[in-house]
Formats: C-alpha cells, sequence, structure tokens
C-alpha cells in the first residue's frame, strides 16, 4: 500500500480535467442541437407518458428522462415508476 | 409529494448563502456546505439563483447531467421531482441547476414560494446560492430563507456590501415582514482569509471584521489551492480529501447543524487565542 503511494501513477492533472469538462459542455452548448436540446425533451417526456397510460395507468411524474452528455456520444436514462397492486413501497 | 418521510420528518430550513459582492465565493460554499451537510447524513438539496450564468453545476460536477431547472419548475414546464439532479457521490444530496436562456426576471416570487415549500417537505437543508448584487435574483435569494451565510473576504468592498446586505436580511425578507416570527438567523462566513497577509497587516483580521459587521462568526476559510483544483475537477472541497478549506467548511457545517466547534485557522495555529475570542459565542 505505502509502496505505491510513493510511485505516482499518471493521474490527470485537475486542470487538464477542467480543460475536458468545459470542452464536452460548450461543445453541447454552441451547438444547435444544444439549444433544441431543452425544447425537445419535455416533449418527448410527455409522448412516453401518453404511451404508457395506453397499458398501465401512471402518474404524470412516474415518468423521469435523464440525460448524460458526453465527448462522443450522450445517453439517455428514462425511468417509468409503474404502480403495483396494493401497498405502494418507496424506493 | 411522492416519497412519505420515513423517519423523522425533515427539518426543513432555507439557508441563503449571499454577499452582495461578485466572486468572494458564494458558489464554492454552497457546494461546499451543502456537500457537508449531506456528508453528515442530511437530506439537502442546493438550488442555483443565478438565472442567466449558472454556475454551480459545474462546481458540483452535474453539469452534463442537466435537463430541466428552477426556471422549468417555476413555469411549471417540468415537476421539481424531473429537475432534481441527485448526487454521484453522496446520496442524500441534490441540486436543483438554474436555466441559461431566461432572465433573472423569471424567478417570481410566488414561483419560488412554491419550489420552496415544496422541498420544505422533503429536506433538511435547503441551500440556496444566491446571484452577486442585491437586485431582483439576491432578493428572491433571501426572501424565504430561515438563515443566511454572509460571504465575507477581509476586504473593504467586501465588507461594506455584506453590511449591505445584512440591512436587507433584516428588512426585505418574509421573516421581516411577517410580525411575530423571529428574524433571520445571519452570520458571517470569512473566506479567502489569508494569515500571512493578515501577519504583515495587509489585511484585516477575523476581529476587524467581525467588529464591523457585528454577526456572529461561522467560520474562517483560508485562501486555498485546495479551491481550485475541487473546481476544476467539480467536486464540492469537502468531498476532495483533507485540505485546510475543507476542514474549516467541515467546522462550519457542524456549527450550522447547532454544535459547538472550537474556532480554528489553518489548523491549530492561533487556535487559542479563537478560542479565548469566539469559543463560546454564537
Ligand atoms: N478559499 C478560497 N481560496 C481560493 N480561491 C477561492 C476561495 N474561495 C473561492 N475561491 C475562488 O474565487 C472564485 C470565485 O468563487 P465563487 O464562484 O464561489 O464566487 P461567487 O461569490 O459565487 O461568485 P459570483 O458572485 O460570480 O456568483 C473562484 O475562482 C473560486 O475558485
Ligand atoms: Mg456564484
Amino acid at each position: 500500500m505505502s509502496l505505491f503511494s510513493f510511485t505516482r501513477k499518471k493521474q490527470p492533472k485537475s486542470a487538464q480535467t477542467a480543460k475536458d469538462r468545459l470542452q464536452i459542455l460548450l461543445a453541447h452548448e454552441r451547438s444547435s442541437s444544444g439549444a433544441a436540446e431543452a425544447d425537445y425533451l419535455p416533449m418527448l417526456q410527455r409522448d412516453i407518458v401518453a404511451a404508457i397510460r395506453k397499458y398501465v395507468p401512471i402518474g404524470d411524474t412516474d415518468v423521469d428522462v435523464r440525460m448524460e452528455r458526453g465527448d462522443q456520444m450522450s445517453s439517455l436514462e428514462i425511468n417509468i415508476d409503474l404502480p403495483r397492486i396494493g401497498k405502494s413501497k418507496d424506493s | 409529494m411522492t416519497t412519505e418521510p420515513k423517519k423523522n420528518p425533515p427539518l426543513g430550513r432555507v439557508i441563503v448563502i449571499t454577499s452582495g459582492k461578485g466572486g468572494v465565493g458564494k458558489t464554492t460554499s454552497s457546494a461546499a456546505i451543502s456537500a457537508g451537510l449531506a456528508k453528515q447524513g442530511f437530506k439537502t438539496v442546493v438550488i442555483d439563483f443565478d438565472v442567466g450564468l449558472r454556475n454551480l453545476d459545474m462546481t458540483m460536477g452535474c453539469e452534463r447531467r442537466v435537463v430541466f431547472d428552477f426556471i422549468n419548475v417555476i413555469q411549471g414546464d417540468a415537476k421539481l421531482k424531473q429537475a432534481l439532479i441527485k448526487d454521484k457521490r453522496v446520496d442524500t444530496l441534490f441540486i436543483l441547476p438554474t436555466s441559461q436562456t431566461r432572465d433573472k426576471d423569471a424567478l417570481t416570487k410566488e414561483g419560488v414560494d412554491k419550489v420552496l415549500t415544496e422541498l420544505r417537505a422533503e429536506f433538511d437543508y435547503i441551500i440556496c446560492d444566491s446571484p452577486a448584487g442585491i437586485e431582483h435574483g439576491a432578493q428572491m435569494a433571501m426572501y424565504f430563507a430561515d438563515e443566511a451565510v454572509v460571504v465575507t473576504n477581509p476586504e473593504v468592498s467586501s465588507v461594506r456590501d455584506s453590511d449591505r446586505v445584512l440591512g436587507l436580511l433584516s428588512s426585505q425578507t418574509k421573516r421581516a415582514e411577517t410580525e411575530g416570527s423571529d428574524p433571520i438567523k445571519a452570520q458571517v462566513l470569512i473566506t479567502r482569509y489569508d494569515e500571512t497577509r493578515v501577519e504583515n497587516g495587509e489585511m484585516m483580521t477575523v476581529e476587524d471584521v467581525l467588529e464591523i459587521l457585528a454577526v456572529p462568526l461561522l467560520g474562517v476559510v483560508p485562501e486555498s489551492k485546495a479551491i481550485l483544483k475541487a473546481s476544476n475537477v467539480g467536486t464540492p472541497v469537502v468531498l476532495d480529501g483533507p485540505s485546510a478549506a475543507a476542514q474549516a467548511y467541515e467546522d462550519a457545517v457542524s456549527r450550522l447543524t447547532g454544535k459547538e466547534v472550537e474556532m480554528r485557522i489553518q489548523g491549530e495555529r492561533r487556535a487559542g487565542l479563537f478560542k479565548r475570542l469566539f469559543g463560546r459565542a454564537s
């Protein structure tokens, strides 16, 4: 343990991390899709709620849309709380 | 609305981090204090009131995960639950980011009230990161507060602005306007304190600042390289390994929660003096 703490790994310097974070963020903010994102996410969420409701009764807040913007790609995470029969359980 | 509190009812305390002057360390302190409270097990949310600029998300390191924001919630475009970002490091910590495209007028008193009321029912601490200045945005951030942390640098214009903000806290807030309610509990957090410069007589001492402002001291955060490093990597300083600044914030957080912690600056130096001066204060 103590031996390894002396051999400094090529841990990235924090300034480089700062630059990387800014480059990814600003690339999203500057692109036209960055501005459009804000518009389509609420609509996407509404559509998903409507689609699920055809089959299961769910509330407006039971669909949770999360996004993680990445360097090469972004990921969209959609969580849907389905009602359960009987006693409801909290997460 | 969806989760019933399982243990005790949440404390529901709203604390504004404010200063008047810009760039004194409000956002840094909001991040550190909220993370510190969450680390102690309190369910905590930190809200960015700096509409149009949005810096808290970067300081907290969640900038890539913002979907909805505070203004979306106020304007009814999103539910609160959807806009809250859960911190990946501390599971009792949440961030409510602000909008980058709207301006401060989007913060209506009714809207802010509604959001804060909903948060009070779920959270122990609600930390409001105020914008600089004493205009609408700053007033909205402080209006519903139960407590205030006035971030002050030991420097003339910062102390002067803090004094103005203390005046606003005691006159232009809900607690000030509501008869029979206790005034906002305001405390000063001195940041960017440079002991060497104080010793050389180039910087006002903690005592000097307190003598002028005449409010209790929450803590003294030294000028520290750890702060820049933490902001580079998007980690509140109290979650980024040991440092004098992190220790100072941890102590301030403990005091906020009502614990008595000896006032110390950069470790043990001058602890005796500060213990004598402020040890029993508050
Ligand atoms: N104790 C400290 N030691 C060194 N640097 C610090 C310290 N506190 C804050 N800073 C630095 O000061 C700058 C301003 O800090 P911060 O953004 O927290 O201030 P602010 O009051 O929120 O600013 P604004 O009024 O623009 O919202 C940042 O670069 C931050 O890293
Ligand atoms: Mg700020």
